[in-house]
């Protein structure tokens, strides 16, 4: 299974790279649902703790208003991919701190809570934030290069592209390695792993702040694909979508999350050319069909397909 | 200090009716919220589109009556008439052919299901009630005014806000504590919140408990919607809004606890309104304010007890 | 286990060597190529479909169907049928501009008609100039978007929010200069907070003095404003400047009415003319409304009243609802699409023009609406004239409408090219109240 998951990831990669060719519109969707799938492994080593962030988008938002803000004084784009996740993963940190001292619900509501306030906040201080208007990002350098649009989207595809894989890898290695397991422990039975020595709070804060981490990366690579940051991108309501692309691609493998991503924004996409005024409800019932009929979600789907397969 | 109390006395004593009035609509909002948390263990991200469909439908329900030609009081029946419609009849539908098919499941399924609905019915509302903002408020009209003396001269609050509003969060507050303390139901519902395994292993039906403490919170969640609909427009999006707010208001009070939710929900009207007269840059973020000081001290929430963790 | 790291690691190489031959192999939509006569001349519009601002969106969604469906029925544009693409502005910026690359690139979209937010219009305008795509600002305000840089691809068929503030203020202070206090309630959001800048900074210039006694931004969306209508009862300013729209309007001027803070003070409401319909004879007569543009459908002297009559007919016959403002600006942004083909089209002796000679066609653009002319400046802004009037009832409506209108010149209320709009109401003199046209009675 492990090997064909590797060879599936390849084969996806592949196949982003060859649709992204042909047509120049998905090379941008495709460049936003890698940050994203990137941001939900995150959301899936919470998981694995049993934990559910519904504010997660929160560092997303953070980055790529780092970014924004950067931007006009630094603007080559590797040292702000740095600086915004550098940001999200010190207010990881700090956020951190607090939450990982609650469990459940606790949990997911203060993480609601936190990322309300920092919603609020960058929509609030409108002489500094520009409210909902926003910010609109500059095309920075790449690498030292100063591209033309075209070719700087391309680079942020393929950098995009570098970082799924290498944080699909590293979430790979990480899950299996004893602090992963740890974290699978937190789930079931958190006080046998206390009693073994382990301190579960240490074991949930160094994963949040790895999955503030991955937010932040995605956060960056938005902000620098649509080049334009808003107060939405830290909403409850994306925050509820990260969680949601979880689901939806399945929790069962580090491909989940991209998966999920890249349906979950051709759903969008697609739904809304076709009734613009009801896609809302179209992405409810994807994901009330997926729930209810496939709770592995899309990975878990693949799975079951190979089972049938190898078992005639 | 003392001295800011007494020049700002008047204004404070506005800022207390102000924070009444909204207190009452924040607590009716959450305190469904709480029971079917304290209940189900499910966190309903679609109770806020039952709000809104409550506030829309009792919009529906009085211009209806209106046209019967019915005299404007009943324009205030009609707003309890149309809560309990939405529950009855939303409430059963999301529970037995939805939420039923996944208790005991991840909790992260549970809120995502939850999530879809909210998805979905933002835009049964759209269909129904289309986009331009609905009003209906006779109810507040009719009513009229309370004159509030104030620096030599009066400032009008309408008697809605004033006395309905915080009346009926009264009346829902201490008619929840006798039913969950002093009739059998109740106590079944108290029995399922504090010790789920214990009570159905005691022979509780979980099921019937499970329909109709959601049937309830449903009805409480169109309530909170009704009674906002004479005071404010309907638009499409109140729900989103609403939702996160008692979010903040059931962590802060502790699970399944009604009287922490009355506090909550009074700490944060007054909080908010106390922000807009002195400091009105603070208003949005009084709640989540409030609530990282409460959780801060105690982490299980007001009056939240500490649960025994498992072993 | 061991050997999968490395497999991926290729995966990666393989994925960074195919991204670069694509990144040659992709070439720039250019401008200036020939343009072949389209089968069907595609307009994507964004507009909001979902969310508080669909009471806007969905208006000027259905504006937009009725005039394809009029532009078709008489032959199209150039002999060519209009086709229409929407997408939802309100999932956010990130998905808006995935949509618009979408449209331009995959669909093959002529023309865009962008946004009623003033952040997707700033996320737009950028994109217009990248993809070298003309695009229509059809109804958003922000004052940022000419002001802040050239936009070569970009127009706007309207007004903007300069005009819509400052018309407002002169006709306060025209009408009624005898006030000492006010205060300000207003969305928190861009237009919200912009707005009472440039009140501000207006006021300040040319009736310096006045004491702001409260400045309430509740959040945009806010179910109620109990607490807000019990401070301005308590501050009692002679004058409340509000730009609220919408549901949250609605909300305001109800408490407001039945707690008689319009007995106490004078609302300035620059864009009350939407939610009249719905509030009715709730809202009261003696407050000053206007409706970001002209277009009043009692306009005094409308260019065409057959016209202003028919989009009336037609739109309440098709959709039962009064016309609102952003009906007029999808009406006008329809008929600037029109005027600017046709002029095109005549320029090329009736061969089909490429992007850069449309864009080309736009700029210094003159199109008739129905109530007068909107003439397209260098920098790309639209002129629109302002009718700012005193609210009153009418037997024949059944709800508020404006009286003693004045009609503002849009050059004389409008930024003048180059300049940032706070800096320039900073710079007005009095004098330019001289300048006010007298209102014209009834």
């Amino acid at each position: 299974m492990r090997r064909f998951e590797t060879l599936l990831g390849l084969a996806a990669a592949v196949l982003m790279v060859v649709a992204a060719i042909l047509a120049p519109w998905l090379k941008f969707v495709l460049t936003i649902a890698l940050a994203k799938g990137i941001a939900v492994i995150g959301i899936m080593l919470l998981l694995r703790a049993g934990q559910v962030s519904f504010g997660h988008a929160v560092f997303i938002g953070l980055s790529a208003y780092a970014v924004a803000f950067l931007a006009p004084a630094v603007p080559e784009a590797l040292v702000l991919l740095i600086a915004g996740t550098a940001v999200a993963t010190v207010s990881g940190l700090l956020i951190g701190l607090f939450v990982s001292r609650y469990r459940e619900i606790f949990f997911g509501m203060l993480n609601l809570a936190l990322s309300m306030v920092i919603y609020s906040v960058l929509e609030k201080f409108y002489s500094i934030t520009k409210g909902t208007d926003g910010i609109r990002v500059e095309l920075p350098r790449f690498a030292g290069m100063a591209l033309e649009r075209a070719d700087f989207e391309w680079a942020i595809f393929a950098l995009a592209l570098v970082l799924a894989i290498g944080f699909a890898l590293f979430a790979r290695l990480y899950l299996a390695s004893p602090m992963g397991q740890a974290l699978s422990a937190i789930k079931t039975r958190e006080t046998r792993l206390e009693f073994m020595g382990v301190p579960a709070r240490q074991v949930l804060l160094s994963a949040y702040v790895l999955s503030a981490l991955m937010g932040g990366v995605a956060g960056a690579l938005i902000a620098m694909t649509t080049r334009h940051v808003t107060p939405l991108l830290a909403y409850w309501t994306a925050s509820g979508e990260l969680v949601f692309i979880a689901i939806l691609g399945g929790a069962g493998s580090v491909l989940g999350p991209f998966l999920g991503a890249v349906t979950f924004e051709l759903v969008r996409i697609y739904a809304g050319a076709a009734v613009a005024d009801a896609w809302q409800m179209i992405l409810g019932g994807v994901l009330l069909a997926v729930i209810l009929f496939a709770p592995g979600g899309l990975w878990g789907m693949i799975q079951g397909a190979l089972r049938r397969r190898a078992a005639p | 200090m003392a001295e800011w109390f007494q020049d700002n006395s008047g204004l404070l004593g506005l800022a207390l009716l102000d924070g009444l009035a909204s207190a009452g609509l924040i607590f009716l909002v959450a305190v469904g919220l709480n029971l079917v948390f304290g209940v189900l263990r499910i966190v309903n991200v679609a109770h806020g589109s039952l709000y809104a469909i409550g506030a829309y439908a009792a919009a529906s329900v009085g211009i209806f009556f209106a046209s019967l030609g019915l005299p404007a009081w009943a324009s205030l029946p009609a707003l309890f008439i149309a809560a309990a419609l939405v529950g009855v009849v939303l409430g059963p539908l999301i529970e037995r052919f939805i939420l039923r098919r996944i208790y005991g499941q991840e909790e992260v399924l549970q809120l995502l299901v939850t999530f879809a609905l909210f998805m979905i019915l933002e835009d049964v509302q759209k269909l129904i009630w289309g986009v331009q903002p609905v009003q209906h408020d006779v109810a507040m009209r009719y009513l009229g005014t309370f004159d509030v003396p104030f620096a030599g001269d009066v400032v009008p609050f309408t008697a809605y806000q004033l006395f309905v509003l915080p009346g009926v969060a009264l009346v829902v507050l201490v008619g929840l504590a006798w039913f969950l303390r002093r009739t059998l139901t109740g106590r079944v519902i108290v029995a399922v919140t504090t010790d789920r395994e214990a009570a159905t292993a005691m022979g509780i039906d979980a099921r019937r408990v499970f329909l109709l403490t959601f049937t309830f919170g449903a009805i409480l969640a169109a309530l909170g919607g009704a009674l906002s609909s004479p005071t404010g427009a309907i638009v499409p999006g109140i729900g989103p809004q609403t939702i996160v707010l008692s979010f903040a208001v059931v962590a802060t009070a502790g699970l399944g606890q009604t009287e922490g939710a009355a506090l909550t929900a009074l700490m944060i009207g007054l909080g908010r309104s106390i922000a807009v007269y002195f400091e009105p840059e603070l208003e949005v973020v009084v709640p989540y304010i409030i609530m990282l000081a409460v959780l801060l001290v105690r982490p299980q929430g007001l009056f939240g007890t500490t649960t025994t963790r498992r072993i | 286990m061991t050997d999968q790291p490395s497999l991926s690691r290729r995966g990666l190489l393989a994925g960074a060597a195919a991204a670069v031959p694509g990144a040659v192999l992709m070439q720039g939509s250019d401008a200036n190529a020939q343009a072949q006569k389209p089968a069907e001349l595609k307009i994507g519009i964004t507009t909001f479909l979902s969310g508080p601002a669909s009471v806007f969106g969905v208006p000027g969604k259905q504006a937009a169907e009725m005039m394809i469906d009029e532009i078709n029925k008489a032959g199209g544009i150039g002999g060519v049928r209009l086709r229409a693409y929407f997408v939802d502005e309100a999932p956010g910026t990130e998905h808006l501009v995935g949509e618009f690359r979408r449209l331009v690139q995959s669909e093959g979209v002529h023309v865009m008609l962008a946004s009623i937010s003033s952040g997707s219009c700033l996320a737009c305008t950028p994109l217009s100039k990248d993809l070298q795509k003309t695009t229509i600002l059809w109804d958003c305000a922000t004052q940022r978007i000419f002001e802040e840089g050239p936009q070569p691809f970009a127009f706007r068929s309207q007004g903007f929010a300069t005009p819509e503030v400052l018309a407002p203020l002169l006709y306060l202070l025209k009408t009624k200069p005898d006030f000492r206090t006010m205060a300000v309630i207003n969305q928190d959001y861009a237009w919200g907070r912009d707005s009472w800048e440039m009140w501000r900074a207006g006021m300040e210039a040319l009736k310096p003095g006045v004491r702001v006694v409260a400045e309430l931004f509740p959040r945009l969306g806010a179910p109620d404003y109990t607490t807000e209508i019990t401070r301005l009862l308590a501050a009692r300013p002679d004058v409340i400047f509000s730009g609220h729209w919408g549901g949250d309007l609605v909300t305001l001027a109800r408490q407001a009415a039945e707690r008689r803070l319009f007995e106490r003070s004078l609302f300035v409401l620059p864009v009350a003319e939407a939610s009249l319909p719905i509030l009715g004879r709730t809202f009261p007569a003696g407050h000053i409304i206007g409706t970001r543009g002209d277009h009043w459908n009692n306009h005094p002297r409308p260019k065409d009243p057959a016209r202003l009559k028919a989009l009336n007919d037609a739109y309440r016959a098709r959709f039962n609802e009064p016309v609102i403002y952003p009906v007029h600006h999808m009406v006008q942004a329809f008929n600037a699409l029109k005027a600017a083909y046709d002029k095109a089209l005549a320029a090329k002796g009736g061969a089909w023009p490429n992007d850069a000679e449309l864009a080309a066609a736009f700029r210094g653009l003159t199109f008739d609406s129905p109530t007068s002319t909107i003439t397209l400046r260098e920098d790309g802004q639209g002129l629109e004239d302002q009718i700012v009037g005193l609210s009153t009832h009418v037997d024949s409506t059944p709800y508020a409408i404006p009286k003693d209108m004045v009609i503002f010149p849009a050059a004389m209320v409008s930024t003048p090219v180059g300049m940032k709009s706070v800096d320039w109401l900073k710079s007005l003199k009095p004098d330019i109240l001289g300048q006010v046209p007298a209102p014209i009675a009834g």
